[in-house]
């Protein structure tokens, strides 16, 4: 099962490495790792989603708990959650197409960000399957590139996780 | 109090209280080592290569309970003290090993003896530090120190690039009394109601079982297992790493499981109904196949690490917590409740357990024309009255050590059981004996292991280590014969060492006395011999049956219940 796992880790030089040599040393698979400062700068927060049994995610949350740099973590699937991904796409956008591909946009809640002749570069945000939708609408023979922020997420209320 | 980084350093090791750093000096390091040229109390020893480095201060804190603490320089240094460091790690040793890094104007940019030892590293420590501003060292260290010994304890790595400890760039010194980590608090006390739970299940038990490893052993609750297990009455069984942690002559012992356990203790683990896991790990070598692992039990674990906690084997009563105090808050509980362990099923567990043992697997085939390499461990046991501090290499050798020398006390039985190292036999008791002058260390190791530190022979001249090693010289690399036996076809390949060096020769160039020994009848004699001479380090060069393989053997991928057990012999 796909699991999001925030977490809040010291903002030290290697904290990165430290998390990314932990999925590849012990085998667990990563989908999506992003990563920033938060509004506390001694802090980094990282996203991760990974995929595996109950058994696999308890032993992973074990292990990003044991680092010595991690402050907090939630799995933020085990509660109710938002998650958002941002896409800026490339696609070959010629006659008749052109129409379309704004109309697509609009029904997202995308916009073309970038125009040339033959091509537009449409931004959007969502949750990941709303991003693969919106591929899927237009077509893979159109789409010249595709770029992803890799997920980010939130839980619902008013609990936050915090240092 | 202005002082340069070398001299924070040295100061910080010594609020500490650090008594030896085990170290080898070089280019980034230069600093470091003039501040402790000025400097009196702490005793540094002078290693032949990093790898003795740290497992000198491995063995060191071993027998201890101390941090061990390593000092080498950038580049080689660094790398060479990695599979000391990976050794810890695997066993929870605690360490503090201080890498020194080229300045920090030049990292990254391949200077001279420059390498990336936080990156290599990472993976084989608890923690590791860079530091990057001299104001942060003294902190740095008292955190390193902090890290390495509490919770699970474990290595901690500090990389300090060259310009940290320059002489001319002072610092106001001051060394923190307390460490605050918002990041790292390791959990000690056990969950009362899980706790409960847990003597709950122990106490309704029909074929109980108790198990134990080494974080018995680095929690120092030796003697709160000791009362648990003979409050109970059950039998214990402990790991290769758990030795001696519960007496292996008392009765309620059965011996070490796993692959090279006792035939008793293997099946008692695999008949039990309810099994008590203290500071252990479920590892490989320990479980067998996991299908077939204690099938019938209900299973109770204590360990300090969550993360050990259903890893492999899925737990029903799971305990984080410090093993001693958890055990105390058990013994508690124990004393509190009327119910007591049902008598009339203990004693026939008991009996089953007596006919297991009636197999008597560790007998074997004595020899009055080739020596047998357990009866060496025997003799030395007999001669050391069970008391000495044994340490070993990683083989045949090391199985007989942990089989036929019955530990009675924590701290003595000194191995790298979770790596597998070779060449850390002779390292680590050069740690040992320095901490321990007066005591009795023997170095049990193979003509194969010893080769892999043999420099360390030098260093044992230099600071007068009179530890005596007992080389089981079979001429093979015994363990990967015995397999090439078992499951290869007898295809030797490659195990045969070739090309030995005249041991005692060897020995006899750095100082040392050697002692080579062919007949039977003179094992017991040497090993006297050896002991008597206080003040010498002794090599016993002991010329043993080369096809002997260690039994019983549970082979890779079968459960505790299908035990290889000796080929039929006489028995004396």
């Amino acid at each position: 099962m796909r699991h999001i796992i925030s977490l809040l880790m010291e903002n030290e030089a290697g904290a990165l490495s430290r998390v990314a040599g932990l999925f590849s040393a012990r085998g667990y698979n990563i989908e999506s790792l992003t990563v920033a400062a938060t509004d506390d700068p001694s802090l980094s927060r990282m996203t991760l989603v990974t995929r595996g049994s109950d058994e696999i995610i308890e032993q992973i949350t074990k292990q990003l708990n044991k680092l010595v740099d991690v402050v907090r973590l939630i799995d933020l699937s085990s509660s109710s959650y938002i998650e958002r991904e941002f896409m800026m796409i490339k696609l070959r956008a010629l006659g008749a197409a052109r129409e379309e591909f704004k109309r697509l946009a609009d029904i997202f809640q995308g916009s073309v960000i970038d125009v040339t002749d033959n091509s537009y570069v449409i931004e959007m945000i969502g949750n990941s399957e709303k991003l693969d939708a919106f591929i899927k609408a237009v077509g893979d023979e159109v789409v010249l590139e595709v770029v992803r922020s890799g997920v980010t997420g939130i839980s619902r209320g008013e609990k936050g996780l915090r240092a | 109090m202005e002082l340069s980084g070398g001299d924070i350093l040295v100061q910080a090791l010594k609020e500490e209280g650090v008594e030896f750093i085990f170290g080898y000096p070089g280019g980034a390091v230069l600093h470091i080592y003039d501040a402790l040229y000025r400097s009196e109390g702490i005793k540094h020893i002078l290693v032949r290569h990093e790898q003795g480095a740290t497992h000198a201060a491995d063995g060191y804190a071993r027998s201890t309970g101390k941090p061990g603490v390593v000092l080498v320089t950038s580049g080689p240094g660094a790398t060479n003290a990695v599979t000391g460091i990976a050794t810890a790690h695997m066993d929870s040793i605690p360490m503090v090993v201080i890498t020194g890094q080229v300045p920090k104007k030049v990292i990254g940019s391949d200077a001279f003896q420059e390498v990336d030892s936080i990156g290599i590293t990472r993976p084989c420590v608890k923690h590791n530090f860079l530091v990057k501003d001299v104001k942060d060292l003294a902190e740095t260290i008292k955190k390193a120190f902090y890290v390495a010994t509490t919770g699970r304890p474990g290595p901690v790595v500090i990389d300090v690039p060259k310009d940290i400890t320059a002489p001319d760039v002072k610092v106001p010194f001051h060394y923190p009394e307390t460490v605050n980590m918002r990041s790292y608090n390791p959990t000690s006390k056990g969950h009362p109601g899980q706790i409960r739970r847990a003597v709950d299940l122990l106490l309704v038990a029909k074929r109980p079982m108790l198990y134990s490893g080494g974080g018995v052993v680095l929690g120092d609750a030796a003697d709160e297992l000791t009362q648990l297990t003979q409050t109970l009455g059950y039998p214990i069984t402990n790991t290769l790493m758990g030795l001696g942690a519960y007496p292996g002559t008392d009765k309620q012992f059965v011996g070490m499981l796993g692959m090279h356990g006792t035939y008793e203790a293997n099946l008692a683990m695999h008949e039990c109904d309810v099994l008590l896991a203290i500071g252990a790990r479920f590892d490989d070598r320990v479980t067998g196949d996991l299908e077939h692992f204690c099938p019938h039990a209900k299973i109770i674990h204590i360990d300090v690490d969550p993360s050990s906690i259903s890893k492999t084997v899925p737990v029903d009563v799971p305990i984080v917590g410090d093993v001693k105090e958890v055990m105390n808050d058990m013994l508690t509980l124990l004393e509190e409740t009327d119910t007591k362990p049902d008598a009339k099923a203990l004693a026939a567990w008991w009996q089953q357990i007596a006919l297991w043992q009636d197999k008597d697997c560790m007998a074997y085939a004595t020899s009055s024309s080739v020596i047998k390499p357990q009866s060496v461990i025997q003799s030395l046991h007999k001669v050391t009255e069970g008391d000495a501090f044994v340490t070993s290499d990683v083989g045949q050798h090391q199985m007989w050590a942990a089989q036929y020398y019955p530990f009675n006390k924590p701290r003595r039985w000194i191995n790298s059981g979770g790596l597998g190292t070779m060449g850390f036999g002779l390292p680590s008791a050069m740690g040992v004996q320095l901490a321990h002058p007066d005591a009795t260390v023997a170095c049990v190791t193979g003509e194969a292991s010893i080769q892999m530190c043999i420099q360390e022979l030098s260093t044992c001249k230099q600071y007068d280590l009179p530890i005596n090693i007992l080389c089981l010289n079979n001429r093979y690399m015994g363990m990967v014969r015995q397999w090439q036996e078992f499951f290869y076809d007898r295809r030797y390949s490659h195990s045969y060492m070739d090309a030995l060096p005249n041991f005692v020769k060897l020995v006899e160039s750095y100082g040392h006395v050697g002692l080579r020994i062919e007949d039977p009848a003179d094992v017991e004699g040497a090993i006297r011999e050896a002991i008597a001479l206080k003040d010498r380090t002794v090599f016993l060069d002991f010329i043993t049956d080369q096809t002997e393989n260690v039994y019983p053997m549970i082979a890779n991928g079968k459960g505790h219940h299908e035990m290889h057990m000796p080929p039929p012999r006489e028995l004396s």
